[in-house]
């Protein structure tokens, strides 16, 4: 792995991205408004504003990332610069690498804006260190990002894409402890929670938020990083060098 | 210069259940322009893509510079221009040769030179998609060219160029040539051919001659090249 491509690549996605700035401002003005919405919706002090906010707000950068890295590699396959690259000096790493410094750079941004607009204006309350959540957002942002990368080589067209997102992200949101806790779920239900990485992610928020920073954590914040080693490698063995 | 910068022996290749290339050999004499000429369908692609090692291949041996098709070695020595122009439509002109070059460990400076080559110096600040078709496919070419390839592999390089680009790029290639690159240029329109040193002929994935314009025309007795490739056609293996 060389930092110089590493840098160049990251550089580079960022560049496009700055090119389209209406893609800029949905990335972090949608979960501000989803945040504004919960909290109008149920009120201020309500429970589910107090106990959904902070997993929404962790949980959206894994969702935007996945999305447009999924796109963004899709075009990078099919415009033919993909197989440019292959045949230069670089390493496959260096590529996803550079896409997920890339995201996570995006990340920090909107984790950042949404947080100071939630603790701040709307009162949302978290009983573990803020900066915490933010963290642990941009690693759900690296998560999305790498497992994006990995889903585009099974979509040949933009379509089928973005119904990865939907077909990948609804289903581990859906069982990740967000809309039922885990132990109430039928045991076949809690026996898939346990594979996917989301329910690790949204367990670390939901602890971060009620400061149960205990070995319990830990776990889930290694799970998170491991699911994210295992998707380099996942998404790596997608780029192939010959294809047909 | 002597000898071959590319060597072929019985590749076969082939894609979704279709053999594009049934068994081919041919070589490619270093510091020379060598066209590759055949109508489109023909392998042509698929031949060029096989020699910069992203094709998988069903048989047969691909041999670069010395080096099997596609070896890490080769990476730094071989520009390869795809058919489509390979380019970030959403970036500038520079944008994309500063990105390649960094990629390719190459100083700022390569990025200038390479835009004169192909006469694109003047638009290095605009979108690639605000270019036309030609310019887009100049600016994949200035990409190929960075870092002073020993061998350069071009798909269809100078198809919608006016005839006054297209005559200045075959001189680049020719210069190119006369300092000890390699170049491999692939087109379908034959009156590129006469501009070649030597030609390979392709027709449904098999090789239908390798020679040099003048030897085609004298063992056809033809004069037009586009007539002693029909002849070459009718008369069969």
């Amino acid at each position: 792995m060389s930092w110089r491509v590493t840098g160049a690549v990251a550089r580079r996605v960022l560049r496009q991205l700055r090119r389209d700035p209406r893609t800029i401002a949905l990335i972090l003005a949608v979960p501000c408004v989803l945040e504004l919405l919960l909290q109008q919706l149920f009120g201020r002090h309500s429970h589910v504003f107090q106990e959904v906010g902070t997993p929404l707000l962790g949980l959206f950068p894994f969702i935007t990332m996945f999305l447009v890295t999924s796109i963004t590699m899709l075009r990078e396959r099919t415009s033919g610069t993909l197989e440019r690259l292959m045949t230069m000096p670089l390493h496959k790493v260096d590529i996803l690498a550079g896409y997920g410094i890339a995201f996570a750079l995006v990340a920090v941004v909107q984790a950042t804006l949404v947080s100071t607009l939630a603790f701040g204006l709307l009162g949302l309350d978290v009983a573990g260190p803020r900066w915490l959540v933010v963290v642990l957002a941009v690693a759900n942002a690296v998560l999305g990002s790498t497992l994006g990368l990995f889903v585009s080589a099974f979509a040949e067209t933009e379509f089928q894409a973005v119904q990865f997102m939907p077909a990948v992200v609804f289903p581990q949101i859906l069982l990740c402890g967000l809309f039922v806790p885990r132990a109430e779920m039928a045991a076949w239900l809690r026996a898939i929670s346990y594979v996917l990485p989301l329910t690790y992610a949204y367990d670390a928020l939901a602890r971060t938020a009620a400061n149960e920073l205990d070995g319990r954590f830990a776990l889930d914040v290694a799970v998170v990083c491991g699911c994210i080693v295992l998707a380099v490698g996942l998404g790596a063995a997608t780029l192939r060098r010959r294809t047909d | 210069m002597t000898g071959s910068a590319i060597r072929i022996d019985d590749l076969r290749v082939v894609r979704g259940g279709v053999t594009v290339l049934p068994g081919l050999s041919c070589e490619v004499a270093s510091g020379s322009v060598t066209g590759l000429l055949g109508p489109s369908g023909s392998g042509k692609s698929t031949l060029i893509r096989s020699i910069v090692g992203v094709q998988r291949v069903a048989g047969g041996a691909v041999d670069v510079l010395g080096h099997p098709a596609g070896s890490a070695e080769l990476r730094t020595c071989v520009g390869y221009m795809t058919q489509a122009p390979s380019v970030y439509g959403d970036l500038t002109v520079r944008e994309n040769l500063d990105f390649f070059a960094r990629v390719l460990r190459q100083p700022r400076n390569s990025v200038v030179h390479v835009l004169e080559d192909v006469s694109m110096k003047a638009h290095a600040g605009r979108i690639v998609n605000s270019l036309s078709g030609g310019e887009r496919a100049r600016v994949s070419l200035a990409t190929a060219l960075l870092g002073a390839p020993q061998l350069l592999v071009l798909d269809e390089p100078t198809v919608g160029l006016d005839p006054v680009l297209r005559r200045d790029l075959w001189e680049l290639f020719h210069g190119l040539a006369e300092r000890g690159t390699t170049l491999l240029v692939s087109s379908h329109v034959m009156d590129e051919a006469d501009r070649c040193d030597s030609l390979l002929l392709l027709r449904d994935g098999r090789l239908l001659a390798g020679a040099t314009p003048d030897e085609l025309r004298s063992r056809t007795g033809e004069r037009d090249l586009d007539a002693a490739f029909l002849r070459l056609v009718e008369d069969g293996p």
